[in-house]
């Protein structure tokens, strides 16, 4: 089961997953990054059925940037997190997406942001969240350790934190994870943290 | 004749026991007959399982410094029974593109076959080759709206594009995964044990073709699904080409060769004491 978590610092959002694709026993791939960047400045970290998670995030990218197109400002946090809740309801009784989300943004107005939506589209605005079996070990570790308005090094040193519990404690824990960080700068990729590293890192 | 029951959702109906003969049919809650199965539940379950066929195959691919290498075995079995060892597992979708085939055979013939024309038609329409990325996206977006009807596919889209050689695993869930190793099939867990440990990225293109050889050998050797000929593809600059094709069998003699055994014991005279 993948591991998505995120908590919302001073005046930035980190959301991190791990980075293994999955097969019954088989590991396909151990560097498979799960958190899409939408737009400038928001990220979606998604776990759940491997195509599912790929379709659907992507549908999320396109139809952001088509309001981006259409109107010519970007969509609020809220609104995208708003947005996507209503499209796993739509889908729900009929063709469910089997994908929980964890979305955060850093809005001009509203400063950073993180939301979390399940996969039977329920929809919460909180400051830290998980999902999957690393959740059990994340969740009370941010508990323990989160304070409000975090910096940085604060924030990535209580993800490592998690991280390493994870690795630790889960039975079938993921070997490698990635953090993205988004804030006033933009939503870019912040770290890898890798115990194997695959074949194609050291081709490139 | 079986009838669901909602006994337990309706206040009015008595907790035990059956509703007066006189006014049976009146106070008891509706209902519908169900099919005469034991599990109603869990039959619609076996149902699909049975219809879809278990990947019974070893196919892997990997790219290196000088394309792609592409292997596939050639056994088809219908739960135990091999109904043939010369089944052609790698697909050609065009001069510079390969699939593999695992899951259904006929799914993956046909999709392959209708992802070639696609790719095609893209050529005459854009007056440029079709990138692996493009190819495989289109695949993964076709098998994407089946979900949940019972395709069962589960391919490797490799070919050589303007950014290098590219490697793609597609299934009929509808995951898409960019990757450098791929193994794909029941005995793929074999096959990534043999190609893991011998891969490095560079080999050249006859080790390259020994370590795929070999790999599909050593999962035929342990799986009984798989079996039959080896075939190896090579996707270069110029396109694909097939290197070789040998009976698994065969290799196992050339690998493992029959050594005269040595005796261990002779039989000595026992003195009587």
């Amino acid at each position: 089961m993948e591991s998505v978590f995120g908590l919302v610092g001073k005046d930035f959002a980190i959301v991190v997953a791990d980075s293994s694709a999955v097969h019954s026993i088989l590991v396909h791939k151990t560097n498979e990054d799960k958190i899409m960047v939408l737009d400038s400045h928001k990220l979606m970290g998604a776990s759940g059925e491997t195509g599912d998670r790929a379709q659907f995030t992507e549908y999320i990218q396109k139809n952001v940037a088509l309001y981006q197109f259409r109107n010519g400002i970007p969509l609020t946090t809220s609104a995208t997190a708003n947005f996507t809740r209503g499209e796993l309801a739509t889908a729900l009784r009929k063709n469910p997406y089997m994908v929980n989300i964890i979305l955060a943004g850093y809005d001009k107005e509203t400063g950073p942001s993180l939301y979390y939506i399940d996969y039977i589209a329920s929809l919460h605005k909180l400051d830290k969240a998980a999902f999957g079996y690393g959740s059990y070990f994340a969740l009370s570790m941010m508990d323990r350790h989160y304070r409000k308005d975090m910096t940085v090094e604060e924030a990535i040193e209580l993800v490592d934190k998690c991280i390493v519990e994870i690795r630790s404690r889960l039975v079938v824990a993921p070997p490698n994870f990635v953090i993205k960080i988004v804030d006033k700068d933009g939503a870019r990729e912040y770290a890898w943290r890798q115990s194997i590293k695959d074949g194609e890192v050291l081709a490139a | 004749m079986m009838k669901i029951d909602f006994s337990g959702l309706d206040p009015a109906a008595p907790i035990k026991g059956r509703t007066d003969e006189l006014c049976g049919d009146i106070l008891a809650t509706p209902s519908f007959a169900l099919p005469t199965t034991h599990d109603f539940d869990g039959f619609q379950k076996a149902a699909v399982q049975m219809v879809k066929p278990a990947k019974g195959t070893t196919t892997l691919a990997f790219i290196f410094k000088d394309g792609v290498m592409v292997a596939a075995d050639s056994r088809a079995s219908m739960g135990g029974y091999i109904s043939s060892q010369s089944v052609k597992k790698i697909i050609e979708i065009n001069p510079y593109m390969l699939g593999t085939m695992a899951g259904g055979a006929a799914d993956c013939q046909f999709w392959h076959r209708n992802l070639g024309i696609k790719c095609r038609l893209h050529e005459l329409a854009n007056k440029r080759r079709i990138s692996v990325a493009g190819a495989s996206k289109m695949l993964s977006n076709i098998l994407y709206s089946y979900r949940g009807m019972g395709l069962s596919v589960g391919t490797m889209i490799a070919g050589w594009d303007e950014k290098g050689p590219g490697l793609y695993y597609v299934d009929s869930e509808g995951g898409r995964l960019k990757g450098t190793r791929f193994s794909v099939g029941s005995g793929s867990p074999y096959a990534y044990g043999v190609l893991d440990s011998g891969y490095r990225f560079d080999l050249s293109v006859e080790e390259a073709a020994e370590l795929a050889r070999r790999a599909i050998y050593h999962a035929t050797f342990r799986d009984g699904a798989s079996g039959g000929v080896a075939s190896v593809y090579h996707v270069g600059p110029n396109g694909w080409k097939k290197l070789s094709g040998d009976d698994v069998g065969e290799l196992h003699y050339m690998y493992y060769p029959v050594e005269p055994t040595s005796v261990e014991q002779e039989m000595t005279e026992v003195s009587v004491a």
